[in-house]
C-alpha cells in the first residue's frame, strides 16, 4: 500500500449496478464506470435524468437496497474496497469519512424532529463529544452555513425553514464530522434559482474550509463550471467523456457533451433565437452491448455506431467513448 | 460568512418561515390550529368534552346515588313513573332515578373505554413497533420476527372483535377488569397493523435514506426517526377506537358479561332492563341508547377531524 498522497482518495473501478432479481431480465443502470477523486479535488458527474448518476453515488455510499441489486467492480476508498465491507463498517464510514447531500431538502430532513437533534445526533454518533459540546458545535455549524440566529433555529422544526435554509442545514449536517469526501447529489436542483447560487457558495466555502474532496452530481453545467476540476459525462449508465473542466468547456469531443453545451442559453445569443435542444429523449437508447446508446439522437452518427459498442479510450487529453467525435472546437456539429 | 443573505428580522422574514406556520409551531400545534377551524372537529370536541365533564362531575349533577332502588314502590308491573320535579327523567324499572343512572353510566363508559383503549394502544404499539422495526432493520432475523408477529396479529384479526371480547370475558369470568382486558385485546391487532404499515411506508422516505447516509445506527433510525413519524395515524385510531370501545362495553354488558354489581350504573345493562318495558316506557331504552350513540359519534367526529388535521395532503 502506498502513502496517502500517492493514491486517489476514492477510486471507482469498472463499477456496474444491475437491477432485477436473479433469473429474470436484468437492467444495467450503471456499467463500466471508473473515476478517480484525489484528496481535495472536485469532480463532477454530469448527465440527464436516468443516466445513472444517482445510482453511482448510492453504490459508492453502500445505500442501494440489499435485494434485487447486483453491484460489480470495485469502489476503493483509500485503497480499501467499500463493496466488500460489512454493513456495520460502512455505517461507521458514512457521515464521518464520506458524507452525502441529497437533492430534495424538503424531504431529506425528518419533519417531526428539531433541526438541532438532527444536527447533534450525527456528531454524537461519530465523534467523542458530550451533548453540550455537540450542541455548541451545532450552533457554530449553523452559523457557518449562513443561518442567522442559529441557537434559535436549532430548536425549530424543518417545516419552519425555507428550502434554501433547509439545504444549508443538510450541508451543515453532512459536513458536521468533517468528512474527507462529500457526495452532493444535485444539491441545488430543488431550489429557486436565486437561492441556488447562495447555497452553492456555502457548499463551496465549506468544502474548501474542511479540505474535503467533492463528487458533484448534477445535470447543470453551470454548476460544474463554477465548482469542479474534472468532469465525467454519463449517458445511459456509462461514462462517455471524461476530462478536465476547461478542456471540456472549450472543446467538447463527444457529440452528447457538445449537445449539452449547445443547449445552454447564452447571454450573447440574439433575442428570440430558439434554444438548441438535443433531439429525442433519454429513453431512445440502444443497448450499450451492441451499439452506442446515444446513436439514435446523435448528429455525428456513422455506421459503426449502430453495429458495435464503442469503448472508452484515452485519446490525447481525455477519455472518450465515440467512433466519430466532434472535431476540435466544433460546438455546432452536435445534435443537428 | 460572505454569503449575501436576505435581511432577517427574526421570525417575520417570509423567506425564513413558510406561510402557514408561525415560528415556534410544532407539527402538533399546527394540526391543532387546523383543527380549530374545522366545524366537524368542534362538534366532536364539544360532545367529547361534555361527556367527560358529565362523567367527572356526576356527583354534582345529581343528588341521588346510582343503583339505589329507593323508589321501587312507585314502579308497577305495567307502568314506570315518568318525569317529575324530583326525578327529571323519571324512574327506571327498578325504582332508581333515571337521570342519575345515565350520569353515572357516563362515568363507567369513560373509564372502561379509556382503559380498554389504553390496553389496546400499549400492546398494539409494542407489537407494531416490534414488527415494523424488525422489518425495517431487515435481514433474516428481522424478517422472521416481523412475520411471526404479523401472523399472530392476523389470527387475532380473523376473529370478530366482539366475539373475541366475549370469549375473553367468558374465560376471565364476570369482573370489571375482564371487560377492559377483553375489549383492549380485541383492539391490539388494529393498532399493531396500522403502526407497522405506517412504519414501513415511512422507512422508504428520503429522510431515512439521509439518516442512513449519515451512518446512524439502525436502531436509532427506527426508534428516533421512523417511529415518531408513524405515530400520527395511531393516535387518530385511538380516538376512533374509543368510540368502538364504548359501544363494546355496552354490548358486553347487554350480553350479561359486563359489570356484575347492580349498584353500578351502566348504559348497556340499562338497555337490557328496558327491554321488557319498551312499550310502556320507551325512554328507558331510548335515553341510554341515545347516550351511547351520541358519545360514540362525538369520538368518531373528533377522530376523523384529527386525521384530517394531521394529514399532510389536506394542509392548506
Amino acid at each position: 500500500m502506498t502513502g496517502a498522497h500517492d493514491q486517489p482518495l476514492l477510486s471507482v473501478r469498472d463499477l456496474s449496478v444491475r437491477f432485477g432479481l436473479k433469473g429474470q431480465r436484468q437492467v444495467a443502470a450503471v456499467d463500466e464506470v471508473s473515476l478517480d477523486i484525489w484528496p481535495g479535488q472536485h469532480v463532477a458527474l454530469v448527465g440527464e435524468s436516468g443516466s445513472g448518476k444517482s445510482v453511482t453515488s448510492l453504490a459508492v455510499m453502500g445505500l442501494l437496497p440489499d435485494r434485487g441489486v447486483e453491484v460489480g467492480g470495485e469502489v476503493l476508498y483509500r485503497g480499501e474496497d467499500l463493496l466488500t465491507k460489512s454493513p456495520k463498517e460502512m455505517a461507521g464510514l458514512r457521515g464521518s469519512e464520506i458524507a452525502m447531500v441529497f437533492q430534495d431538502p424538503m424531504t431529506s430532513l425528518n419533519p417531526v424532529i428539531t433541526v438541532g437533534v438532527q444536527l447533534t445526533e450525527v456528531l454524537l454518533r461519530h465523534l467523542q463529544v458530550s451533548k453540550a459540546e455537540a450542541r455548541e458545535r451545532a450552533v457554530e455549524l449553523l452559523g457557518r452555513v449562513g443561518i442567522p440566529d442559529p441557537a434559535r433555529r436549532l430548536r425549530e422544526y424543518p417545516h419552519q425553514l425555507s428550502g434554501g435554509m433547509r439545504q444549508r442545514v443538510l450541508i451543515a449536517i453532512a459536513l458536521a464530522c468533517e468528512p474527507k469526501l462529500l457526495i452532493a447529489d444535485e444539491p441545488t436542483t430543488a431550489l429557486d434559482v436565486t437561492i441556488q447560487a447562495q447555497v452553492l457558495e456555502v457548499l463551496k466555502d465549506l468544502v474548501a474550509d474542511t479540505d474535503a474532496a467533492l463528487l458533484m452530481i448534477t445535470h447543470d453545467l453551470g454548476v460544474v463550471a463554477g465548482l469542479c476540476d474534472d468532469v465525467n459525462v454519463m449517458y445511459s449508465g456509462r461514462i462517455v467523456e471524461s476530462t478536465n473542466r476547461n478542456r471540456l468547456f472549450a472543446n467538447p469531443r463527444h457529440p452528447y457533451t457538445g449537445g449539452l453545451l449547445a443547449s445552454i442559453p447564452r447571454l450573447d445569443s440574439p433575442r428570440g433565437a430558439p434554444l438548441t435542444p438535443i433531439p429525442g429523449s433519454p429513453t431512445q437508447t440502444l443497448p450499450w452491448t451492441s451499439a452506442c446508446a446515444f446513436a439514435p439522437r446523435c448528429g455525428n452518427r456513422v455506421e459503426a455506431c449502430t453495429e458495435r459498442a464503442p469503448a472508452l479510450e484515452a485519446t490525447g487529453d481525455r477519455d472518450l467513448r465515440c467512433f466519430n467525435p466532434l472535431a476540435d472546437a466544433d460546438l455546432t456539429g452536435a445534435a443537428r | 460568512m460572505t454569503i449575501p443573505l436576505p435581511p432577517s428580522g427574526a421570525g417575520t422574514d417570509p423567506l425564513l418561515t413558510t406561510a402557514d406556520d408561525a415560528p415556534g409551531v410544532s407539527l402538533w400545534r399546527a394540526a391543532w390550529r387546523r383543527l380549530r377551524r374545522n366545524p366537524t372537529a368542534i362538534v366532536g370536541a364539544v360532545i367529547v368534552a361534555a361527556f367527560i365533564l358529565v362523567a367527572l362531575l356526576a356527583p354534582l349533577l345529581t343528588p341521588y346515588e346510582p343503583g339505589s332502588a329507593r323508589w321501587s314502590g312507585q314502579v308497577t308491573p305495567t307502568s314506570v313513573p315518568g318525569p317529575s320535579p324530583e326525578h327529571l327523567l323519571g324512574l327506571d324499572r327498578f325504582g332508581s332515578d333515571l337521570f342519575t343512572q345515565l350520569v353515572y353510566g357516563a362515568r363507567q363508559s369513560l373509564v372502561y373505554g379509556v382503559v380498554a383503549t389504553a390496553i389496546g394502544l400499549t400492546a398494539g404499539t409494542a407489537l407494531g413497533t416490534l414488527a415494523g422495526g424488525a422489518a425495517s432493520v431487515g435481514g433474516r432475523i428481522g424478517g422472521w420476527v416481523d412475520n411471526a408477529v404479523m401472523r399472530l396479529v392476523d389470527i387475532m384479526l380473523s376473529v370478530p372483535s366482539l366475539l373475541l371480547a366475549v370469549s375473553i370475558a367468558a374465560v376471565l369470568g364476570q369482573n370489571p377488569y375482564a371487560v377492559m382486558i377483553a375489549i383492549g385485546v380485541a383492539q391490539v391487532p388494529i393498532f399493531a397493523r396500522l403502526l407497522r404499515g405506517s412504519m414501513l411506508s415511512q422507512g422508504r422516505s428520503d429522510y431515512v435514506l439521509a439518516a442512513e447516509a449519515l451512518g446512524l445506527r439502525k436502531r436509532r433510525i427506527v426508534m428516533g426517526h421512523v417511529l415518531p413519524n408513524s405515530l400520527g395515524p395511531t393516535v387518530v385510531q385511538a380516538t376512533l377506537n374509543l368510540a368502538v370501545a364504548i359501544i363494546e362495553v355496552a354490548a358486553l354488558s347487554f350480553l350479561g358479561l359486563g359489570q356484575p354489581d347492580p349498584a353500578v350504573a351502566e348504559w348497556g345493562r340499562m338497555l337490557v332492563a328496558a327491554q321488557d318495558r319498551f312499550e310502556a316506557a320507551p325512554q328507558l331504552a331510548l335515553l341510554p341508547g341515545g347516550a351511547i350513540a351520541i358519545t360514540a359519534l362525538g369520538f368518531t367526529l373528533f377522530g376523523e377531524a384529527l386525521r384530517e388535521a394531521l394529514d399532510p395532503r389536506s394542509r392548506r
